[in-house]
């Protein structure tokens, strides 16, 4: 009696764009899981004899620099391989924790509505009426620079966006005729919100999350440069095209080259959130 | 009438909404939605509630159910008092009293297998149906309400219109509840399984002892189920009788308006009828007029209708309706 | 004298789930000054066949792909034909009227517009005309409303004012997709009353598409009655509906409960409506009906006249002389 479902065989929206997002993510991923094993990287070793050495250089020891090397003599592709995981390390962390916060608001806004959802919307409304990277830049220098303290100034900067997608679709679910029977059934407010409003934001949570953390890693590098983010000793991308920055003139690679990666990983992701967004959830395209 | 004690007894049941100005969200006056609605369903009985929308139909439901919160009144089941009663006691009262809801494509949550959907009432209330017999139980209740038992695994978006508010039924009957309110059950259906679905709460009454209120604005859906039949109109009961004696001998205009606009199938089978066209629409429950709700739109009004909201009173030993001239139109309606 | 003519007509939509052929094969007659319902319940392609007839099938999804509609002579698929005839010689009130209208426009103005754009009339002129109109679809205080906004009106005072735009330019066929089926009992009762009026009025044909088998039936002449995409039984409604000769009307006929009469238990139609991507060879309503044998199957039945009923009665039935038999 059931209507067999047909295959659904056709092409879909932005399958092109989700595959190459997903394949040049992929490849970061990689690089920056088992880079750091083929590429050792050593912050306190200097080398001045291989100092700012061009691209495609034989090192003193024999090896060979792609990527050339920096103003003490590192390996700059190492270092960029131990930039990746951070970068990476970071975002992830990052929207864990801004995920988390935000749609814990979200959905406690949307769904009981009334004074708290107009409390918990004003602080969102004011921390996106104040510029996130400021904010960032002023709990940073509050609490210092270290990769923990990055990861906590991030998610504060970014947990609104999270919150609101998760707000809307609570406010659209509660009231839905299924959450309804549930209530019938004598399910509680627990249940309710974890078995029937929870569900229905994960998907545009993911999409959002795709969305952001290009945003975050850029934001970390922005940090990093300006010597707020990872401490010096930790050879994040922001780090490095920092330190590169005196020596444009003679040694462009330095800052160049983690830049354009760092770009190129940015823009696969914002490709990548995209495509999923407009696949998953049309409704979002303003965020 | 028997003299055992209702399954569901309201009294004077009175829901409102609170009325929110634009602007700056105060609250700046009540929508009367229900206004003091009284009726009984004795067990195994069913009680067809009619009226249009903004009758306030569906909120009596909903406020019956829990899902909304009575002003004031009172709603006896089965001997618990359910507006005062303390939550904990509400969940033991719930599992006799469900819910089957209008849309079949909205009330299945779509991310949830049909097996999750039926089996969700025993993980709230384990003791119904032990967790290690719920694949069974559910294989069973899908045979009652006429679906394949082999398809427990997939998910609503694979039925017909039909077949999900068969599993709406079964998901109903799965704590094996005394009352069922269905609100427009087979409103959004196409005809010819709208007849297999209100079958097949036929059957379930017949079988399970069950009791409904059936709520719909279909007079001849209300009509073909219900023993009894109650009409609403701006959140009062106009006029209330057994099935039988509403539909050959309404008492209050509005009952005979809506009666004479069914559209019937086969004209020429009958002698000739007068339609009754009442014109307007169906004031706002935010305004309502003043004394009879109905007055805007009927052809009896007079100056007392003005002034005086009609008791819902048996006049004239014949069935309660709410309207002054009540005796003058059972006359003319003979 | 007929108006309105489709023969043959297929349209096919492109859904997710593949391409489904929406109508296939319909074809009809609508004489001038005739009221004709054409019903059917979800999916049996009757909405489909007025967009084709307006030339406002949804594109890119859904194309027009084979048959002929031509009225008055002209041919409605030609590039071009039915948007010229669209509002001045064919017209149409849809379900939901809030929807239809636009909801930044006062009512009057978007009455109005309707003569501006097609008579050239002045602003004045068409305020004038569009009270007049309104008057004549029944609302009340007019002149008080012409200058409010849609959602300022009830549903039925909307479907009102649809009914005034699309009477505005004096259209010879009026087409009418489940005009009432968003209102309550008592409004449609209204609605219905004024649109028969205006038709009896204005000498126009009415289309009037509908699920809801009582509603047409103190109104339309002759029915047309679809499934699945194809006309499965056509003739002047009371033939039909007495001597239902497609098991598929005889099965709606038993199936709506009725407000008079004897309480009987309802006969439904089994199974379940026709799922348009996978439907069954020969004929469509086979998996549903108690006739069905291997002709069925193979054989896809056309509409032909029924054993001793009028010519004009048509079914399209194997097995005709079983279902009249059986009902009457």
């Amino acid at each position: 009696m059931v209507a067999p479902v047909a295959a659904r065989r056709r092409t879909r929206a932005g399958s092109a764009r989700i595959r190459f997002g997903f394949a040049v993510i992929a490849v970061y991923v990689v690089a920056a899981a088992i880079g750091p094993w083929l590429f050792r990287y050593n912050p306190v070793d200097t080398r001045t004899a291989d100092r700012l050495k061009p691209p495609f250089t034989r090192l003193s020891d024999g090896s060979f620099a792609i990527f050339g090397t920096d103003q003490v003599g590192q390996d700059l592709l190492a270092q960029m391989l131990q930039g990746a995981r951070i970068s990476i390390a970071v975002g992830l962390a990052t929207l864990l924790l801004a995920g988390t916060i935000g749609v814990t608001i979200g959905l406690a806004a949307g769904y009981f509505g009334g004074w708290l959802d107009g409390v918990l919307m004003r602080l969102a409304d004011i921390q996106l009426a104040f510029p996130s990277i400021l904010l960032a830049i002023f709990i940073a220098a509050l609490l210092g620079p270290s990769v923990v303290n990055v990861v906590i100034v991030l998610a504060v900067a970014n947990w609104v966006t999270f919150a609101r997608v998760a707000r809307g679709q609570a406010l659209a679910t509660r009231r839905r005729e299924f959450v309804d029977a549930s209530r019938t059934l004598g399910a509680g407010t627990w249940r309710l919100v974890t078995r029937c409003v929870l569900p229905a934001c994960v998907a545009p949570v993911l999409v959002v999350a795709t969305v952001e953390i290009g945003h975050v890693i850029l934001a970390e590098a922005s940090l990093s440069f300006l010597g707020l983010g990872t401490p010096a000793s930790t050879p994040s991308w922001g780090v490095t095209i920092a330190n590169g920055r005196n020596y444009l003139a003679d040694a462009w690679w330095i800052s160049t080259i983690p830049g354009i990666a760092l770009a190129f990983l940015v823009i696969s992701l914002g490709v990548l959130g995209d495509a999923l967004r407009d696949r998953y959830d049309p409704r979002l395209r303003s965020l | 009438m028997s003299t055992e004690s209702p399954l569901l007894s309201v009294r004077d049941l009175q829901t409102s909404f609170p009325m929110r100005s634009p602007v700056l969200r105060r609250t700046v006056g009540q929508i009367q939605a229900v206004a003091g609605v009284s009726f009984d369903i004795p067990a195994g009985g069913t009680l067809g509630l009619v009226g249009e929308s903004g009758s306030g139909k569906s909120t009596v439901a909903r406020t019956i159910i829990g899902l909304e919160k009575a002003r004031s009144g009172s709603i006896v089941f089965d001997g618990d008092e359910l507006t005062s009663l303390p939550k904990a006691s509400m969940r033991r009262v719930r599992r006799q009293l469900q819910m089957i809801f209008q849309d079949p494509y909205a009330s299945l949550n779509p991310r949830a297998t049909v097996e999750q959907i039926i089996a969700e009432a025993w993980q709230i209330h384990p003791d119904v149906v032990p967790r290690n017999q719920h694949r069974a139980e559910v294989r069973d209740l899908l045979e009652r309400v006429g679906l394949n038992p082999d398809h427990a695994e997939r998910y609503p978006h694979q039925f017909s219109g039909g077949q999900r508010q068969r599993i709406g039924i079964a998901r109903a009957l799965a704590l094996r509840p005394k009352l069922v309110i269905c609100d427009e059950a087979v409103s959004a259906l196409d005809v010819s399984v709208q007849a297999q679905v209100l079958n097949l709460l036929d059957d379930l009454r017949c079988d399970l002892g069950l009791a409904y209120l059936f709520i719909a604005h279909d007079l001849s859906v209300v009509r073909h189920i219900s023993d009894r039949v109650a009409v609403m109109y701006l959140g009062r009961i106009v006029e209330t009788a057994s099935q039988d004696e509403l539909f050959t001998r309404p008492l209050h205009p509005y009952t005979q308006a809506l009666l004479s606009a069914v559209p019937d199938p086969k004209p020429w089978d009958k002698p000739a009828r007068e339609q009754i066209i009442i014109g307007g629409d169906v004031p706002s429950p935010a305004d309502p007029p003043s004394g009879c709700g109905f007055r805007t739109r009927c052809w009896k009004a007079e100056e007392t209708c003005a002034h005086d909201v009609p008791e819902l009173t048996t006049r004239l030993e014949l069935h309660p309706a709410a309207c002054h001239f009540a005796t003058e139109l059972a006359g003319a309606a003979r | 004298m007929v108006l309105l003519s489709v023969r043959d007509l297929r349209v096919e939509f492109a859904t997710s789930g593949g391409v489904v052929t929406a109508v296939d094969g319909a074809s009809f007659d609508v004489g001038s000054g005739e009221t004709v319902a054409l019903l059917g319940e979800s999916g049996s392609g009757k909405s489909v066949t007025a967009q084709a007839v307006m030339g406002i099938v949804p594109k890119p999804a859904g194309r027009v792909c084979g048959g002929s509609i031509s009225y008055d002579g002209r041919d409605l698929l030609a590039p071009g034909v039915a948007k010229g005839l669209r509002g001045r010689e064919i017209a149409m009130v849809f379900q939901d009227p809030l929807s239809s209208l636009n909801p930044v426009f006062r009512v009057g103005a978007q009455i109005g517009e309707m003569f501006r754009r097609h008579r050239g009339a002045s602003r004045r002129e068409a305020r004038a005309a569009a009270l007049d109109l309104m008057k004549r679809v029944g609302i009340p205080a007019a002149s008080k409303r012409l200058d409010d906004y849609p959602h300022q009106f009830s549903g039925g005072m909307r479907q009102r004012v649809m009914i005034a735009m699309a009477l505005a330019l004096s259209p010879r066929l009026l087409i009418a997709d489940e005009p009432t089926t968003a209102l309550d009992v008592t409004v449609q009762a209204q609605i219905m009353d004024l649109l028969t009026r205006l038709q009896a009025e204005e000498g126009m044909s009415l289309v009037l598409i509908t699920h809801d088998l009582g509603v047409v039936a103190g109104v339309a002449d002759r029915v047309i009655l679809m499934y699945a995409g194809r006309v499965v039984e056509t003739g002047s409604l009371r033939e039909v509906y007495e001597h239902s000769g497609h098991p598929y009307t005889s099965g709606l006929m038993a199936s709506v409960p009725a407000v008079d009469g004897p309480r009987d238990r309802l006969v439904p139609i089994q199974g379940s409506p026709p799922d348009l991507l996978s439907l069954p060879s020969g004929c469509s309503f086979r998996p549903r009906c108690q006739y069905a044998d291997e002709q069925c199957a193979e054989v896809e039945p056309v509409l032909r006249q029924l054993p001793d009923r009028p010519s004009t009665h048509q079914a399209a039935c194997h097995h005709p002389e079983g279902v009249l038999t059986d009902v009457h």
